[in-house]
């Protein structure tokens, strides 16, 4: 099985700090990778590279498209990249406002990413959308409802329905239970869950949380001053950590 | 007469050059917006000065100049201007659609079909399509650039999603030849199927905003709409109560202080032509 997405020796320097340091990653089909790591440890960054919106110094990013032909990400044309991002790729937000139009109906949210892509029928738009709705544990019937009036969980729910609409295989997810209280939490990585195994999902999830990163990730990233400290699969590195760092961020996490 | 010192149009002769250019480049690209230097006109930004710079390139001492206002020939930015470019330009002007080789307009399209070798120029307030619902132009430049009008349709399902139909009466959005979204300028949307393979050259101006586009002879226009719910261009449910036309646009005037009201053509031209032909045919 070839990788959906690899990355090799990305380096990329915010003054004389290092964002990312030499990172390689790849990522399989089906597979979820959590990057963890503290504040300023580049992992926003990281994400930020692998789905083209910001530019390495150096190293490449190779992207698979569902041909099977091979990219080379930052060699892509603006207008192909776009296309990516609203097809074969999603992006959950941290903040659902980043991610969502606040003054567009959630039907029309969801329905944005297929009109884009040159769905020219008013009536499976809405059905679709109205699908989705129930998908994400949302009443159907609020598909006129405002984002604004929404719960922040409601909200990223929508987030996430409105990305998942066309079907993409690899969707980059930043801390998305960031904002929520912990009992939504608990809730929207369950239903994320549910999405993942259900449509075969490769997600790449940037957290802090290390809860969740075990509940969700296959595997894990560890990383520190824009280097991947430690990486393998995510109950090994919890159970096991080697990297003194990993150590501390483990022996960190309370114990409920 | 021409009054003198002013050259030929109003405008210099570089002035002339620089937006005929602008004009070249919008009828090679349908649609596309080209920015252009706007000068100071005689009048304020908003009443016309796009499409006076446009008229003013444009005319030739042969031309004959018809000026409408919301149809009319005779409001007064409709005479304003028919009587600025007799001035500066010395050209003849005429209320006749048919006799017209160059037609300025604001807000509609005269019901009379254009033929080929006539000029229509529209007066354009705002040129951007997109300008409400995306807010940075480097956006909206972008999303022109990869076509990329998924928001705009995103607008249209809002509307019947909340009304039931597309609740945009007036500066209907198009596509021009397949590829470049445009604002038709703000006229009626009734009049937007009239610009689809129109014979005559449709030129835009924007003064305030700068920008030139254009529509070639017959190029294809099409307003846009969803696959079951089609565009349907709204008119007043009434004959005009002066020629009893019942395919025209209607303005609807109020008559007195007791909810009195009569439809009327908007098209002067069309509505006094049609009285005289049924005054003849009695």
């Amino acid at each position: 099985m070839s990788a959906l997405l690899e990355a090799e020796g990305l380096a990329l320097r915010f003054g004389a700090v290092p964002a990312l340091d030499g990172v390689a990653l790849e990522i399989f089909p089906g597979e979820v990778v959590a990057i963890v790591g503290e504040s300023g440890s580049g992992k926003t960054t990281l994400l930020r590279v692998l789905s083209g919106m910001m530019r390495p110094e150096a190293g490449e990013v190779r992207y698979r498209d569902p041909e099977g032909g091979f990219h080379v990400l930052h060699e892509m044309k603006e207008a192909a990249l776009r296309r990516l991002h609203r097809t074969d790729w999603g992006f959950v937000h941290q903040n659902p406002r980043d991610g969502l139009r606040m003054r567009v109906s959630a039907g029309g949210n969801i329905g944005e990413r297929l009109m884009a892509v040159g769905a020219r029928n008013y009536g499976s738009i809405r059905a679709e959308a109205a699908e989705w709705l129930r998908r994400v544990e949302i009443d159907p019937a609020r598909i006129d409802g405002m984002p604004a009036l929404f719960s922040g969980g409601m909200q990223q729910r929508l987030q996430i329905a409105r990305t998942l609409v066309t079907r993409p295989r690899l969707v980059f997810m930043d801390e998305p239970t960031g904002g929520l209280d912990v009992s939504v939490q608990a809730k929207l990585l369950d239903m994320v869950r549910a999405l993942v195994a259900d449509l075969g999902l490769s997600v790449v999830i940037v957290t802090h949380d290390i809860a969740a990163a075990r509940l969700l990730a296959h595997r894990l990233l560890v990383m520190r001053r824009g280097q991947v400290v430690e990486q393998g699969l995510t109950d090994r590195v919890l159970d096991d950590p080697q990297h003194e760092y990993t150590q501390l961020l483990v022996a960190s996490v309370l114990a409920a | 007469m021409t009054a003198l010192g002013y050259n030929f149009g109003y405008l210099d002769e570089n002035t002339k050059r620089m937006i005929r250019r602008a004009l070249l480049k919008a009828v090679a690209v349908p649609g596309h917006q080209v920015p252009f230097g706007a000068r100071e006109m005689p009048l304020p930004y908003g009443w016309g000065t796009g499409g006076i710079a446009v008229t003013a390139s444009v005319i030739g001492a042969g031309d004959r100049l018809k000026v409408i206002d919301q149809g009319a020939d005779d409001t007064t930015n409709a005479v304003s201007i028919r009587r600025f470019f007799a001035k500066v330009a010395g050209v003849e002007t005429t209320e006749r659609t048919g006799e017209a080789t160059i037609i300025q307009t604001r807000h509609r399209i005269p019901e009379t079909r254009l033929r080929e070798g006539q000029i229509l120029v529209y007066q354009v307030p705002m040129p951007e399509p997109l300008f409400r619902l995306e807010p940075r132009v480097s956006e909206t430049k972008r999303m022109h650039a990869l076509a990329d009008y998924g928001l705009m349709h995103v607008k249209l399902y809002e509307d019947i999603a909340r009304h039931g139909h597309v609740a945009m009466s007036y500066n209907y959005p198009v596509l021009v030849g397949g590829r470049y979204l445009m604002s038709p300028s703000p006229i009626p949307a009734f009049d937007n199927p009239k610009m689809d393979r129109m014979p005559a050259l449709q030129l835009f101006g924007a003064g305030r905003e700068k920008r030139i586009y254009a529509v070639p002879p017959y190029t294809a226009v099409k307003s846009l709409d969803f696959e079951d719910h089609p565009f349907r261009p709204a008119r007043a449910d009434a004959p005009c109560a002066l020629c009893g036309s019942r395919e025209s646009y209607l303005d609807e005037v109020v008559v007195d202080d007791k909810g009195g009201r009569m439809f009327v053509c908007s098209d002067t031209d069309y509505c006094a032509t049609r009285q005289t032909q049924r005054e003849a045919a009695e």
